[in-house]
């Protein structure tokens, strides 16, 4: 009993310095495709467990964030930093984002980053059965035991809901929101600390949008995720997000804790968007 | 030399040496230099045209030529057999443009040009194995974009080779891939072995011979030096398994080589017989016999 408190307790002092440090710190970033195209002037720091949502209208550069945050797309200035996680090679050190070589920005995004894409059949692979995508991450670490994939597959359909015995079937035989909690699934397998998500729910009805963000927030807490979300619905932004940046014409206009900005914005453009929610 | 192997005929000098100017076979060479230095490795070439239709064998026509010396001995067969239309085509051909005497027999040939088999009998060291590919990028099942797919090689990003193998179990019990099974070369490269049964992926591993793989729609060609490790894409728990049969051959009675299922009737009467014709014909010769 005592020694497994005291791991417990060593357990909760490491999680608790990891969480006095910042995972991702950026720096005047931007990438502009026209003038006020694209985004620009970007800078935050992100905490382990944090949840941060961009909100803005279409055009205000959301996106392009985005994939700049995510190592998709390299920015004209700025730079990114990421502190490697501690049981990776070079541990806790910081890994400048577009500087480091190609092959380690991949292992990155396949192991300690996620990606949600909007449309579940970006961020999925249709060809194959849904085990399969699970397991995708798994092999590409290396993983090359059929019962463990296996295992894996059926404990993270559970996990996202979706009924285990439709492990063998297509991607295209589920629905929307199944596809989408199939592609969460898809990404957490590999126990990222790190997940950027583009709209998760933009094309789902309400009822399956509550579902997934219940399912989201859940696994966001329990994991102790940290999560760069990018949305255009204040609700969903409500819901997940710690802290919020508000977005327009390439440039971020305001910053906060979620509850601030949505009950109290001081930017007019932040005024607006939230006065243009309607209210059932 | 045996009746099986025919004695050098007279050149038809309308023709350059084998076919292609001495031009293009330098520059197949140089790609070849380059791809046995790197095992595995997909070199592009400047593929040309040849007097027949891609998919019967141009790439491995046009590797055969840049190699071929007026010395040498030629076999070429097709599903392993010396007697099918593609094989004998190919053996006319360069008995033609460049004048080389052709066997059947394979301790005899010092090239060897093959469509998806390697021979049953073990190969020498002063053999070189060439072979007809159509497609020779193993990953193009789940990535259809080349510049990607160059980019999975250069990064050595090989997890969704594995994809495939999965869903070969959990649709059928068992890894079911039987002919073009992905290999890794020299602990490196993932490599296409074109389509051979997986029969035949053991022989490759430390093979004394030399193997170039060429693919002339693709317009690629690879190789796989003399005494290279090549390995088997598996699972811990689903390892790599060759085909068995149950049966022996029905002409030469031989129960360890690669045999084909003939149909000899409207009733649906099995009979087996190997793929490789030379290795069954000697057999035959030293008195072995089917059932």
């Amino acid at each position: 009993m005592n020694a497994a408190h005291a791991i417990n307790h060593t357990i909760h002092i490491d999680r608790a310095a990891d969480r006095a440090q910042p995972l991702l710190k950026v720096r005047g970033l931007g990438k502009l495709y026209g003038p006020e195209k694209g985004c620009q002037d970007v800078g935050f720091d992100l905490y382990p467990g944090e949840v941060l949502g961009i909100v803005g209208e279409s055009g205000s550069g959301k996106s392009t964030l985005l994939s700049l945050l995510s190592g998709r797309c390299p920015p004209d200035a700025g730079r990114i930093d990421y502190r490697r996680a501690d049981s990776q090679k070079g541990a806790g050190q910081w890994l400048d984002l577009y500087s480091a070589s190609e092959a380690e920005r991949r292992t990155l995004l396949r192991t300690e980053w996620g990606f949600v894409e909007q449309n579940p059949r970006d961020g999925l692979r249709m060809g194959v059965s849904a085990g399969a995508n699970i397991g995708e991450r798994l092999m590409a670490q290396g993983v090359r035991n059929y019962q463990v994939l296996r295992a894996a597959g059926l404990d993270w359909l559970n996990q996202v809901e979706i009924d285990p015995a439709r492990i063998d079937d297509l991607p295209r035989t589920f629905s929307g929101g199944m596809q989408q909690r199939l592609q969460v699934a898809r990404n957490l397998v590999s126990g990222p600390r790190l997940v950027f998500m583009d709209e998760p729910t933009g094309g789902l009805d309400v009822s399956v949008q509550a579902r997934l963000l219940d399912l989201m927030r859940g696994l966001v807490r329990e994991l102790d995720l940290a999560v760069v979300i990018v949305t255009h619905d204040l609700a969903v932004a409500r819901l997940l997000a710690d802290r919020l940046m508000v977005m327009r014409r390439s440039r971020v206009v305001e910053t906060g804790l979620t509850d601030q900005i949505l009950d109290d914005p001081q930017h007019p453009y932040s005024q607006l968007l939230v006065s243009s929610v309607l209210q059932p | 030399m045996n009746a099986a192997t025919q004695p050098r005929p007279g050149r038809d000098e309308a023709y350059n040496f084998a076919y292609l100017d001495e031009q293009t076979k330098r520059m197949i060479r140089r790609g070849l230099l380059k791809a046995v230095a790197i095992p595995g490795y997909q070199v592009p070439f400047g593929g040309r045209e040849m007097p027949l239709p891609y998919g019967w064998g141009t790439g491995g026509m046009q590797l055969t030529a840049a190699i071929l010396g007026a010395d040498d001995v030629l076999k070429v067969t097709d599903q392993g057999a010396d007697d099918t239309t593609n094989a004998v085509s190919i053996r006319r051909f360069f008995a033609r443009t460049a004048g080389v005497a052709t066997t059947e027999r394979t301790p005899e040939a010092t090239i060897i040009q093959t469509r998806h088999r390697i021979p049953e009998m073990p190969l020498s060291a002063d053999q070189i194995m060439v072979y007809q590919v159509p497609n020779p990028e193993p990953l193009r099942f789940i990535e259809p974009l080349e510049t990607e797919t160059r980019t999975m090689h250069a990064l050595n990003d090989y997890g969704v080779m594995h994809v495939k193998l999965y869903e070969d179990i959990a649709t059928f019990g068992h890894i079911a891939t039987a002919y073009a099974y992905p290999v890794t070369v020299n602990d490196r490269y993932v490599m296409d072995p074109s389509p051979i049964p997986k029969f035949d992926n053991p022989k490759l591993d430390m093979s004394p011979a030399l193997m170039l793989f060429g693919a002339g729609r693709e317009k690629r060609l690879y190789a796989v030096p003399p005494y290279t490790r090549v390995s088997s894409l598996d699972f811990e728990d689903h390892p790599f398994q060759v085909q068995k049969w149950e049966h022996n051959c029905a002409i030469c009675g031989s129960h360890e080589s690669f045999l084909d299922e003939l149909i000899l009737d409207d009733q649906g009467t099995q009979s087996f017989v190997c793929s490789d014709s030379d290795y069954c014909a000697q057999r035959v010769l030293q008195g072995e016999n089917g059932q």
